[in-house]
């Protein structure tokens, strides 16, 4: 529902006279196309020379990258649980039972309080796509993913890639995002960092200050 | 809690803040040291870009464009916020928009308020409002953190406490958390953030943001951001609350293809900041269940309706104009008396309090034209600045009746020498007369009386010369016969 308001009615007066004219619909859209887009907006590298890119990438950010066939999947999440000492990892509904390890607890989230997110170790999650060129990694509240609260307050984060969901640019992955733009989505660049005292990058602030990304074929 | 707000109502000229801050060179090596650092990222992250031009191209047009269809566009974006269960409201001004937020605060039931950083809120001067209110606002991003403890004022429109070094920052928080252990370390200092505000992120039930781009097409907004601070204020809290310029608004989805690309590049010197958040109106059991925005004018509309500054409202506040700028690298951002510092504040501020403010601002630049060599958005920052210049000189004029206008009799009186002659040659005699008074031991003058003191207040001026041109020129031809 929106209201007319009087500030909103004088706001759009203001602009309508700084403009000399008032907009519509149709002046909007063709001028939208007028935007020149001279920029790079598909894929130039083959697939392994860009898959190569995103694991420099998030690994520059000091994420750890695991290469993986589809069938290894929870032999790797068990090497990782055993490397970082994890007994267990908070999943989101959806995550294929072949990538959970046996010998570990994986507990499902069905509304688990911030609390225990909090007390909990870790998370595992999928993931939407990937950008090489950023070394960014898509996350959004669909199976497989959960919602934001889940990769957010446990202080480790195991994230799955599939290397079909790998593109190379941002405007590539803006086109794959643009059915599901109004999901809550989160563009997740390597693990939580701030560069706030002396301009110096430290990992790990607010999110998770671990991230492991396992990028399977 | 806060300090006192940066106002550009009350603070005083900036070559008098400029020459304070000049004084404090511990100041003045934590602003070099931090905005070289940035310089040095940015130009790495850009250089790889063989597209960053294109990238300008599309981020200028695109900011162009918005602004020419800005009614549409934000009508747009209140219909599909509303649509995904988002409450829109808009302020005419940083009064109305205080009412609207102490308002919304006190519905949610909430005394205390989680913030990300945002500019927009030191801009409206909020956590004053909202401490008048006994609501307790608590700054979540780690820079914001240290000025809210420090009672201290942002210096930048990124890192807000760049002009803190690791001890100082340190005292800070061993003196306001209690940690009488705390190392320096930037990690320690992180560390004890995290801890710090863990509780707060978990119990506190209304969280306050910015928006870096609000989106018209889906009414979702963006918000860019390092620490994971803003994931939780988003995520956590049962009320949020979006304060956002009209000049925020993106036409669609797909145009943060560009933003995405230019801002963390510029901001930080990374190709991507750690975490991005797009989110639409209310997702059902995922993150707060009562969303407002509020769409603030402020003064925006005033510069829209100025074609030679409207550009001024293209900006992504990246500040890497600040960081390219040899005037900021020098003062620091108080200098400027507003929360807008650097190039893109020289502009921004004066046009935010319709030129009666801050008259001094448009003047802080030697136009050497870097900042706009950086602007992601291609904003022809001089060129503004020598408009709003001449917007100065005028308001001032008009102020007074011509013939009591000292300087435009001045300016008369010279017009008429230089017209002549002999009037001419004759005003170099006196003025080298009276010059030879003034000359340091150096052979510079550092000081000029009456009103050429304004050019002598900046810079040096060197000693006149024994002889004029025209008197070595004329001699010359008589030597060579």
């Amino acid at each position: 529902m929106t209201v007319e308001t009087s500030s909103k009615l004088e706001i759009l007066r203001r602009i309508r006279e700084a403009n000399h004219t008032s907009s519509g619909e149709e002046a909007a859209r063709n001028g939208w196309r007028g935007v020149p887009r001279n920029y790079k907006r598909a894929r130039v590298h083959p697939q392994e020379v860009m898959l190569d890119l995103l694991v420099d990438r998030l690994r520059e950010y000091d994420a750890t990258v695991i290469r993986s066939d589809h069938d290894r999947i929870a032999h790797h999440v068990a090497l990782r649980l055993e490397e970082r000492g994890k007994n267990g990892l908070v999943i989101p509904a959806g995550i294929p039972a072949s990538w959970l390890s046996v010998g570990f607890e994986f507990v499902r989230d069905d509304g688990l309080t911030f609390k225990e997110l909090d007390m909990l170790g870790g998370v595992l999650t999928g993931s939407t796509l990937a950008i090489a060129e950023t070394g960014t990694i898509v996350l959004q509240n669909l199976p497989g993913q959960g919602r934001r609260a889940i990769s957010l307050i446990p202080d480790y984060h195991l994230c799955l890639v599939c290397t079909e969901d790998v593109v190379e640019t941002v405007p590539e992955a803006m086109r794959r995002l643009q059915n599901t733009a109004t999901l809550a989505t989160t563009f997740i660049s390597g693990p939580s960092a701030t560069a706030d005292i002396e301009m110096t990058r430290i990992k790990g602030v607010h999110g998770p200050r671990t991230l492991d990304v396992i990028l399977f074929a | 809690m806060s300090g006192t707000a940066l106002d550009p109502k009350t603070a005083p000229a900036f070559p008098i803040a400029a020459r304070a801050a000049m004084k404090d060179s511990q100041l003045q090596r934590n602003v070099h040291h931090a905005t070289q650092v940035i310089q040095t990222k940015r130009a790495r992250v850009v250089a790889e870009m063989a597209d960053w031009q294109e990238l300008r191209e599309a981020g200028e047009h695109i900011r162009r464009h918005t602004m020419e269809h800005l009614d549409f566009y934000l009508q747009e974006f209140e219909v599909n916020c509303a649509r995904a269960g988002g409450i829109v409201h808009w302020a005419t001004d940083a009064e109305e928009a205080r009412q609207i937020v102490v308002g919304l605060v006190k519905a949610s039931g909430s005394d205390e308020v989680i913030k990300i950083k945002s500019m927009t809120t030191e801009e409206i001067a909020l956590n004053q409002a909202l401490e008048s209110e006994d609501i307790h606002p608590f700054e979540t991003d780690l820079a914001e953190l240290i000025i809210q403890l420090g009672r201290d004022q942002p210096s930048h429109i990124v890192v807000p406490a760049l002009h803190k070094n690791r001890k100082q920052i340190k005292e800070i928080f061993q003196r306001e958390m209690h940690l009488a252990d705390l190392g320096d370390r930037p990690e320690d200092l992180a560390d004890a953030a995290r801890s710090f505000l863990r509780e707060k992120f978990l119990h506190v039930r209304t969280g306050v943001s910015g928006a870096n781009f609000l989106i018209a097409e889906t009414g979702g907004v963006c918000v860019v951001e390092s620490e994971g601070n803003g994931r939780m204020c988003l995520t956590l809290p049962e009320t949020l609350i979006t304060i956002a310029g009209i000049d925020k608004i993106l036409p669609r989805f797909e145009d943060l293809e560009v933003m995405l690309q230019l801002l963390p590049r510029s901001a930080t010197g990374e190709r991507m900041n750690p975490y991005n958040s797009v989110w639409t109106g209310v997702h059902a059991g995922d993150g707060p269940q009562t969303f407002h925005v509020v769409l603030l004018d402020n003064g925006r509309t005033g510069i829209l309706a100025d074609w030679e500054s409207r550009q001024t409202l293209h900006c992504i506040r990246c500040a890497a104009c600040q960081n390219a700028c040899p005037v900021y690298r020098q003062t620091g951002g108080h200098a400027y008396g507003s929360v807008y510092a650097g190039p893109i504040g020289a502009i921004l501020t004066p046009q935010l309090q319709e030129m009666h403010y801050a008259q001094s601002l448009p003047y802080a630049s030697s136009l050497c034209g870097a900042c706009y060599e950086v602007c992601p958005v291609k904003i022809n920052i001089p060129e503004v600045l020598i408009h709003l210049r001449q917007k100065v000189v005028e308001q001032n004029a008009a102020q007074v009746s011509n013939s009591f206008d000292i300087e435009a009799l001045g300016m008369k009186a010279m017009a008429v020498t230089f017209r002549n002659e002999r009037r001419f040659r004759a005003a170099q005699r006196m003025g080298r007369a009276a010059a030879k008074l003034l000359p340091r031991k150096d052979g510079w003058i550092t000081w000029l009386p009456g009103m050429l003191g304004g050019w002598t207040q900046m810079r040096d001026l060197e000693e006149m010369p024994q002889e004029t041109f025209r008197d070595w020129w004329q001699k010359r031809e008589k030597d060579d016969r």
